[in-house]
């Protein structure tokens, strides 16, 4: 913590944790801020407050993560909630979602945007559905590193055997759903680590209740997973959000001024690469990258810039730049693993908007291939969709969509369901 | 097909993804406006929204919705900025909205802070915005952790945390009828120092009042509290009490907002790097320390939200 002021060129990396109340999830957050000295002197006086409110003993580390009124009330949680901590060397951000079933499309959330998952198990009961279910989500919406976490380890009074056979449970049971296979798939990984959330056992301190466990530390673990978009060359895409033309400006330069302004979703651009703007297929090549005032040689993943083309092209928000070499072709149909998110069941005679990047397409359900179990994997017929249902559909669309496989690129390959007659968010699409 | 790619920095990362958020904003709203207060929070978004549109012009106009009581020199401040940057600002004002009747103190020395959700409503329907971008930060305060980059208010400018939408990948879903309104967050998951740090590294100028400066001060139930606070009406604010001891003291604000709720630390930070320091070591959050209408209980700030504060 000592020296902060140099610490610009720390990373980033989002991961989730994967649990419910019982396993000591809240417990483990609280224990990682708590033990980064992240919670500060005031929110602790608070929880002791709450704590001695509610007749507890000692401070319950679980209250920090408990945020709404409403769910403190129901002493449960049901919202995704995001926390921050910073270890010194890297900034994280976590993705707490709720565990139970009714809350899957909490946990396909939280899961959207992290690179890491932390999947609890409570050493007492071993792997359970709870689990493989964390573990099958997990794997859907694409989670690279998976962190097994055998928790409560002082309730088992620390015994390597029931650890190991927990271990052994559930790489089994991660072959049978393909979770250990994609471990070949290069930058996909499983570990395994024993702990005790409650004491601070292997979580950011080693302490000494299980020298036969010589692997990462939480925290170490953490550390030294790689963060998203590093392991891997990938094609470029460039989602148009927004074009600059600033011809009613006062300076004449810039009267002919026309910058595609976007995030470079994965990939990298060279001043001088060939590209093409899809789905018109026009061609051209960059003339410039622009970030505010800098004028950049080249740009990487995730970085939000400013694209000058050398032709004048017209291009509107919606169109994506590609490298001329990696083209993909635009489709009007797409097949995809959807989790239904809305109260209102997803119907089969209604137009829906699909929102990709940034572009959006009217969209109708040609097909429901099956529903998985999310608890027993097993692929049922279904003419429906309910909330927190997952299943393998076919849509056809209006306008023409520039997709990856969404194991292949997680911005491409995605995309989410719009309901128009009240706007809300109500599907989850994945494209196989 | 590996590569050893160097990934962003933490703040690179915040940053690409505030600018991201921005220009969604800006693509799929049709009347958006910045809410600016001239506090540090939003002089950040300020310099990611030139990042995001220059050599343009901001795609919305800026907005403060002054309480009467600010700071002088955060307002002279707010103004400043304003003009150098060459965009519109529009200021409502809680005064006008007292008024019309639509605010009504309960006491004339009553904190106002909580009155700025009425203006702002009002503001919204005069100008018929869409879209709202506010400087909140998710790790402020309990009740933000849950709130989306992309929040939806209804008619009534009230947030229902059980009917907000999901929020997946960086799929930001902004529609809104005619008369709903979304508030844009584009700053949700920086801390406290990642904002110090982008003001030092974008070398961000500040209202004098966030450095360690002399102040006259009282006491007050455990809390510093600024006394006869010169106002830009030429009234004061915050007269002191009647035998209260009044203290000099050296002092700086981690947070900036209406007088009443707004106080200071004690501190001799009188740089951006010293400030980062202070709050590297810091043991009290920055509401925790500062913001005194946060104080009254465990739920105040969700109590405010679904009453349309921001």
């Amino acid at each position: 913590m000592s020296n902060m002021t140099t610490q610009h060129n720390d990373s980033l990396l989002r991961f989730m944790t994967c649990g419910s109340v019982d396993d000591g999830k809240s417990t483990l957050i609280g224990r990682l801020l708590f033990d980064t000295k992240t919670i500060l002197a005031d929110t602790l006086t608070q929880m002791t407050r709450t704590s001695e409110k509610r007749g507890l003993t000692a401070v319950d580390l679980s209250l920090l993560t408990d945020g709404l009124q409403a769910e403190r009330e129901q002493g449960i949680t049901i919202d995704v909630a995001y926390r921050y901590f910073s270890t010194g060397t890297r900034k994280y951000i976590i993705a707490d979602a709720p565990g139970h079933e009714q809350y899957t499309r909490n946990m396909v959330t939280a899961a959207s945007t992290a690179n890491l998952a932390i999947i609890l198990i409570d050493a007492r009961r071993g792997v359970l559905t709870q689990t493989r279910r964390h573990s099958y989500l997990a794997h859907l919406v694409g989670i690279p590193h998976i962190v097994v976490a055998v928790n409560k380890m002082d309730l088992v009074n620390y015994d390597q055997a029931i650890y190991d056979k927990i271990c052994a449970d559930y790489l089994a049971f991660a072959n049978e759903i393909g979770l250990a296979q994609s471990k070949v798939a290069a930058g996909h990984d499983i570990s395994f680590i024993p702990m005790s959330a409650l004491n601070g056992d292997m979580l950011v301190d080693r302490l000494d209740n299980m020298p036969w466990y010589t692997g990462n530390t939480m925290i170490e673990i953490l550390e030294a997973t790689p963060p998203a978009h590093s392991e891997h060359a990938e094609p470029f895409r460039f989602p148009v959000q927004f074009v600059c033309r600033p011809h009613a400006s006062d300076n004449h330069d810039l009267h002919d001024f026309r910058g595609f302004m976007g995030r470079i979703e994965s990939g990298e651009i060279t001043v001088g690469d060939a590209v093409t703007v899809l789905p018109n297929g026009y061609q051209s090549k960059v003339k410039a990258i622009q970030l505010g005032d800098e004028q950049l040689q080249s740009a990487t993943t995730e970085q939000s810039v400013t694209l000058l083309l050398e032709d004048e092209i017209d291009t509107s928000r919606g169109d994506m730049i590609v490298k001329t070499a990696e083209a993909n072709e635009p489709v009007k149909q797409i097949d995809a693993f959807v989790c239904w998110l809305s109260e209102t069941p997803m119907s089969t005679a209604r137009t829906y908007v699909i929102r990709h990047t940034t572009r959006e397409s009217k969209a109708k359900v040609s097909a429901i291939h099956y529903k998985v179990d999310v608890n027993t994997l097993e692929e049922q017929a279904s003419v429906d969709l309910k909330m927190n249902d997952i299943a393998r559909i076919t849509f056809k669309l209006a306008q023409p969509l520039m997709i990856d496989s969404y194991s292949i690129n997680r911005a491409t390959g995605a995309f989410i369901v719009i309901d128009e007659s009240t706007n809300n968010t109500v599907g989850a699409g994945m494209i196989v | 097909m590996t590569t050893t790619k160097q990934p962003l920095s933490h703040l690179d990362w915040l940053e690409s993804e505030a600018i991201y958020i921005l220009r969604e904003v800006a693509g799929q709203c049709s009347n958006p406006v910045l809410l600016f207060s001239g506090g540090k929070d939003s002089l950040c978004i300020l310099r990611l929204a030139e990042k995001a549109f220059r050599p343009g012009r901001f795609p919305f106009p800026l907005m403060h919705i002054d309480t009467g009581h600010n700071y002088k020199e955060v307002i002279d401040f707010r103004d400043q900025r304003a003009a150098e940057l060459g965009e519109r600002l529009i200021v409502r004002s809680v005064e006008d909205s007292m008024k019309r009747g639509t605010v009504v103190l309960k006491a004339a020395d009553e904190s106002r802070n909580k009155h700025q959700s009425v203006t702002l409503l009002e503001a919204i329907e005069e100008f018929g915005f869409d879209c709202c971008i506010g400087g909140a930060r998710r790790d402020e305060e309990k009740a933000r952790a849950k709130e989306r980059i992309m929040s939806f208010r209804d008619e009534f400018g009230q947030w229902d945390p059980k009917n907000q939408r999901p929020e997946l990948w960086s799929l930001y879903n902004a529609r809104s009828h005619k008369g709903e309104n979304i508030r844009a967050f584009p700053i949700s998951n920086w801390t406290e120092m990642d904002v110090w740090q982008y003001i030092e590294r974008e070398n961000l100028e500040l209202p004098s009042i966030y450095f360690a400066h002399q102040r006259d001060v009282a006491i007050r139930s455990g809390s510093i509290v600024p006394v006869n606070v010169p106002l830009v009406s030429g009234e004061i604010a915050n007269p002191a009490k009647a035998g209260e001891e009044i203290i000099n003291m050296q002092v700086r604000f981690r947070t900036v907002g209406d007088i009443s709720c707004t106080a200071p630390v004690i501190s001799d930070a009188d740089t951006v790097s010293k400030i980062v320091l202070e709050t590297a070591t810091s043991t009290i959050t920055e509401r925790g320390a500062t913001r005194l209408d946060d104080q009254t209980s465990d739920a105040s700030m969700e109590q405010r939200k679904k009453e349309g504060y921001f």
